[in-house]
């Protein structure tokens, strides 16, 4: 490669301030053409603010963008099109109601005929070996297939830089797989990507070289290929990985929480059904269930928690009582707390305060309510007792949800259920976009209620998470949950597999260990 | 019963239900879009009274194209009228429905506040777009009788269909209603195209009431359209947000109003009038209740609509 | 130069509660320039509308009187709207609830008692309760949007009413008027406080405000409702049933407006004719709006556009101005506040253009 080439894309000193905090600071990055470059950060890290200014989404506050050699002001996604810069959202831009040929027309800024338009779209398909039906409504497709169209959409306008953020987050390793080949041949055609992921098994796998962002600040550049996993991450984290402090051996009590032949109907056109899923915690045991996004997990917490009544009460048992067909209020009370996935409008209420939100899930267990009223002054002392247990950066009980960082949030909520003494605790993704020092605080929780003898269910799509916290691990793949198995007595190999859902499939199987084996994790 | 009492009920048809396919026609694109303007009542009062106000006040200088100017003066005073409610929905970010009621009740208010000193004025009427032989025709007027606005109404529901469902444009503006978002990310300014979506129907319901007050009478009074700006709400709910639904469904309302006149005029009462004039709002309930339950493609309504946009959430 | 509305982190408590006052001082401002252009004495017609019922006692009783049925109704509509649950059927079910109670009040024409008043206005409410019940329905078993259901609603029930006193409950002494027969002494509300002319429906209305205000602050259900309004996927979590908030929001306001429909009828008209309708279901939708959701704020609130009312009879006489002038006001001082609305959430700043920075040295 000619080392004079002028770089496709280069950022200097690009900032870019929000109230109340600088998501860009200083930033200076170079990708040749051709290159595929890897950023990398955690969630809050400035990655998204990033590529957004790239793409013309925002406007950088201060330094300048360089493109093949010029100067250049992106006003608009439109005008980052007519660049050559294309871009693959994590949240897909998609019609539901429309089909998959109308949902490219609308992606592109050139008015082509429907003849001349399904003529471009069957060229770019054989080019890059993709499959994808035309007259679909988008509403009928799997994740990955939409994801497809989001990628016709970007090749379609020949690109000569393509900004991919999080694409795996949703793909099988199968898809996976595809999605790479597609890349390598890109830009093997001279055009360059720019690859934002925190998954640094896939960076050492694909890209050419990385940029890691912390805190909106470039700490450094490496080549993925000489680095390992572990020394990225604390590039990325800026400390030493802490182990959690667990007990070394632990006795398990009997079964707290348990299900049985648990299957529900799917909750919607994009949902999945659970398919006789069956599963034990003993008390003291922290369980935890693996699998990729869109398995079913929020389905299985939504059964575990009440938010969804099973078909039979003995679906689901506390303690030894059936509590299948009880609700959300009902299990609570008998000692069944949870937490979903989403923080802000689900967990907790963005706009209401600390106290309220304490009620939300409290009133009933610390006992804030007599003859139907709430009585404020029990509520804000159970704020306060959160905020003070949990250290979460606050300015009261009276602060808005909405106002806390990611991970205080999820300190108040996670403290919130722990500080009710439950029997059984479930959660699902409890460190997903939370700084490292909240994770690590919010993991230990988790280690302590257990040891105080709790049974605790974690649903995580991190693996690295459920490996060091759980004393047991599962599969969720397609609704289906996998027997359980010892962490320890397991094979990260094996579990991907799983995954990946080859239950009892041979010829599959095959194709997966290739897979697997080919980009050691 | 004779073919020249057939001729007169159906010569009725066509005449009521032509405004309310006009304002129809224009709330259609704007919930295409996303938007749920309530203000159509409001609007057409304020294109009513305008359309007359200027007819009459330009009648001596432009005799028989006062009336051109007036509803083309109609048409601006629903464009500017239902810019209030685009200034505060899309640019102020309020509440659609309370935003839209209050249009409703200003217009009415408006209207007869402006209209205050054109009671009992007349105003001239146009001229047909057909040679007398044909529009004085007692067999053929059924079809070349109209006043121009009744066409133009037809003309605009076929060339709204065809622009939702055959432009680029219009494939943008149903995406903008479908997911605003998504639109938003992709580059289309979701703002710009509801503002030009509310002030074409702004423009549609400023001519709807422009008919009643120079067509079916050519005179003003107070709160003339009397709630048939609701019936147009009605009547997109029950087509489904399809154009060609809406042509129907139009046509049907109209038998429905116009046997509620038959009713009230002969006393004839296999049922009340009161039940034919009521038939329109319930016919729309049924058909929401039955659009929703069936969820089939393309006849939902729009996903977007009544959500304020919101790109920074 | 630019203006930049950026996120405030909490709601300005200063300008929720400034917001309506500025928007009431601003519709009188600019109500009296518009006045004064079309021809008409604008600052009089003003001071008429807004002042002379206040200031005037004799007036009062009137305002007190139009400021009843607009707070009760606006008090079940503010509880839908906290849950963004919107109501704009109210006038409809108004209307059903009047005819209700004087349906019993025709089925019993001789009966004489204290009971008799007490069922009239039960079967109000429940009248009011059923015609919201069809909404209800119809939104939770089918998805059907509460804005269209409820408004198409009001245009039957404006049809039922012009049905039933046009025929069979057609007053037979009524000189052929579609208007029913006048409510015998039994079925006419009592005065509340004997001696005085303070309405009942007032004294109804006082009470219910403080009832809802307990039960907006303090009550579990209270709260449900307001999570179910900001939040509906953490209200479930919560252990809060939206159905059951669908439900039970749209019949409180729909009893409300019921309750209002016969304390009118029984009270003030004591017959039910083409013109009961007044528009109190639909007024009471901006009252909800101005009283910023809260009881007390509605309380107050009804009492301005009460005073809008009388005012606007008032300066009818006085200046004029035709009778459509309350209505037109009332239009600006909810175009206001929803235009106002925005500066709740938003802090409005004006910036200067930001110099840009001079490129850093480029890493490789």
């Amino acid at each position: 490669m000619n080392v004079e080439a002028a770089p496709r894309l280069k950022l200097v000193g690009v900032s870019k301030s929000f109230p109340g905090v600088r998501a860009n600071d200083n930033v200076n990055l170079s990708v040749k053409p051709g290159e595929i470059h890897a950023l990398l950060g955690e969630n809050g890290a400035g990655k998204s603010t990033l590529v957004k200014m790239i793409y013309g989404i925002l406007a950088p506050d201060a330094g300048e963008i360089v493109f093949d050699g010029l100067p250049v002001r992106i006003s608009n996604p439109r005008a980052a099109r007519r660049l050559g810069i294309g871009m693959v959202f994590q949240h897909f831009s998609l019609f539901e109601a429309m089909t998959v040929l109308e949902n490219i027309a609308l992606g592109l800024d050139s008015r082509l005929s429907s003849r001349e338009l399904l003529a471009e779209f069957n060229r770019v398909l054989e080019a890059y070996g993709l499959k994808l039906d035309p007259r679909r409504v988008v509403s009928t497709l799997s994740v990955g297939e939409r994801q497809r169209i989001e990628i016709v959409r970007a090749l379609l306008l020949k690109p000569r830089l393509l900004i991919m953020d999080e694409p795996t987050s949703v793909l099988t390793p199968q898809e996976v797989e595809q999605l790479f080949e597609t890349l390598r041949k890109l830009a093997a055609s001279g055009c360059s990507i720019l690859y934002i992921s925190h998954k640094l098994h896939e960076i050492v796998a694909l890209c050419d070289t990385a940029t890691i962002l912390r805190g909106g600040k470039v700490v450094a550049h490496c080549d993925p290929k000489r680095e390992t996993s572990r020394s990225m991450a604390e590039m990325m984290i800026g400390a030493n990985l802490k182990e959690i402090a667990k007990p070394a051996s632990r006795s398990f009590g009997a079964p707290k929480l348990a299900a049985l032949r648990l299957s529900l109907p799917k909750p919607s056109e994009f949902g999945v059904a659970l398919e006789d899923v069956a599963l034990s915690v003993r008390a003291g045991e922290i369980f935890g269930v693996a699998g990729v996004a869109g398995n079913g997990q929020n389905e299985l917490l939504s059964a575990m928690s009440g938010e969804t009544l099973a078909l039979t009460a003995d679906a689901i048992t506390l303690a030894g009582r059936e509590v299948g067909r009880l609700g959300v209020a009902e299990r609570r009370n008998m000692g069944l707390c949870a937490v979903p996935e989403e923080r802000n409008g689900h967990a907790a209420v963005g706009e209401f305060s600390l106290t309220d939100n304490g009620a939300l899930t409290g009133r009933d267990r610390m006992e804030m309510v007599r003859f139907g009223l709430i009585d404020p002054g029990r509520a804000i002392n159970y704020a306060a007792e959160v905020i003070g247990a949990y250290a979460v950066k606050a300015t009261g009980p009276g602060a808005l949800a909405g106002s806390l960082s990611g991970g205080n949030l999820q300190k108040f909520i996670m403290g919130r259920e722990i500080l009710q003494r439950p029997e059984a605790l479930v959660v699902c993704q409890p460190t997903w976009g939370v700084d490292a020092g909240a994770a690590a605080a919010i993991h230990q929780a988790i280690v302590d209620l257990a040891a105080r003898g709790s049974a605790v269910m974690v649903i995580s799509q991190d693996l690295d998470e459920l490996l060091t916290l759980c004393d047991t691990i599962a599969v969720i793949n397609l609704g289906r949950l996998s027997a359980p198995m010892k962490v320890g007595q397991v094979s990260i190999e094996e579990i991907g597999l799983l995954m990946g859902g080859v239950h009892g499939d041979p010829a599959a199987t095959v194709e997966m260990t290739e897979a697997l084996h080919a980009h050691p994790a | 019963m004779n073919i020249g009492f057939f001729i007169d009920a159906l010569v009725t048809v066509v005449g009521v239900t032509t405004p309310i396919l006009l304002a129809a026609t224009g709330e259609l694109v704007v919930e295409k879009s996303g938007v749920l303007n309530l203000g159509i009542e409001g609007m057409m009062l304020i294109g009513a009274v305008t359309g007359f106000a200027v007819t009459f006040n330009t009648g001596p200088a432009l005799g028989d194209f006062a009336p051109w100017a007036g509803v083309l003066a109609a048409a601006l005073a629903g464009v500017a009228s239902s810019m209030l409610f685009g200034v505060l929905v899309l640019t102020l970010g309020s509440n659609q429905v309370a935003t839209g009621l209050a249009l409703a009740i200003f217009g009415i208010g408006l209207s007869a506040l402006v209209g205050a000193g054109y009671v009992g004025m007349i105003v001239p009427s146009f001229d047909s777009l057909f040679p007398d032989r044909l529009a004085g025709d007692p067999l053929w007027r059924v079809v070349f009788g109209y006043s121009p606005l009744v066409y133009f109404a037809l003309l605009m529901v076929f060339a709204v269909g065809w622009f939702l469902n055959r432009t680029r444009a219009g494939l943008i503006l149903r995406a903008v209603g479908e997911n605003d978002l998504s639109a938003h990310s992709i580059g289309y300014s979701v703002i710009a195209i509801r503002y030009a979506a509310i002030a074409f129907g702004g423009a549609l319901a400023g001519i709807a009431g422009a008919y009643f007050s120079m067509v079916i009478t050519p005179m003003w009074a107070e709160q003339m359209t009397a709630g048939r700006g609701w019936i147009a709400l009605a009547l997109v709910v029950f087509s489904g947000w399809r154009a060609g639904r809406l042509l129907a469904g139009a046509y049907f309302f109209g038998v429905l109003m116009t046997l509620e006149l038959y009713a009230k005029a002969s006393g004839f009462s296999f049922l009340p009038s009161q039940f034919w004039a009521a038939m329109p709002y319930i016919a729309a309930v049924i058909a929401l209740a039955v659009i929703s339950a069936r969820e089939v493609a393309g006849t939902e309504a729009p996903a977007c609509l009544g959500r304020p946009f919101l790109p920074n959430s | 130069m630019r203006i930049r509305l950026e996120k405030r982190l909490t709601p300005s408590r200063f300008m929720q509660i400034a917001t309506p006052i500025a928007s009431v001082l601003l519709t009188m401002a600019l109500g009296a320039i518009i006045f004064q252009l079309i021809g008409f004495d604008g600052p009089r017609a003003i001071y008429e509308t807004f002042i002379t019922p206040i200031v005037a006692s004799y007036k009062w009783q009137d305002v007190a009187t139009k400021a009843a049925p607009l707070i009760i109704i606006a008090l079940g509509l503010s509880l839908g709207n906290q849950a963004k649950i919107w109501n704009i059927g109210a006038e409809g079910q108004y209307i059903v609830g009047a005819l209700a109670g004087a349906g019993v009040a025709f089925m019993l024409p001789h009966a004489t008692g204290f009971w008799v008043i007490p069922l009239m206005i039960a079967a109000g409410i429940v009248g009011g309760i059923a015609w919201a019940a069809i909404p209800a329905f119809l939104k939770t078993r089918y998805r059907v949007s509460e804005v269209l259901s409820t408004l198409m609603l009001v245009y039957v029930a404006l049809q039922l009413l012009n049905y039933l006193v046009s025929g069979p409950w057609k007053d037979p002494n009524g000189h052929n008027f579609p208007q029913t027969p006048p409510f015998t002494p039994a079925q006419l509300l009592p005065h509340a406080i004997p001696g005085t002319d303070v309405p009942p429906g007032l004294v109804v209305a006082v009470v219910l405000t403080l009832l809802f205000w307990l039960l907006t602050a303090r009550s579990v259900y209270g709260f449900s409702v307001r999570t179910v309004g900001a939040a509906p996927n953490a209200a479930r979590y919560g252990g809060f049933d939206a159905s059951r908030t669908v439900w039970s929001t749209l019949l409180i306001s729909g009893g409300m407006a019921g309750l209002a429909g016969i304390l009118e009828a029984s009270s003030q008209l004591g017959q039910i004719n083409l013109g009961f309708p007044s528009g109190y279901g639909f007024t009471a939708i901006i009252v909800s709006f101005l009283g910023r959701l809260h009881p007390v704020g509605v309380f107050l609130a009804a009492l301005i556009l009460a005073v809008t009312y009388v005012g606007g009879q008032v300066a009818q006489t006085v200046v004029h101005v035709p009778s459509a002038t309350a209505g037109i006001f009332q239009a600006m001082m909810l175009f206001f506040i929803l235009a106002s609305d925005i500066l709740v959430r938003y802090r409005v700043r004006i910036l200067r253009e930001a110099p840009r920075a001079a490129p850093a040295e480029a890493v490789a």
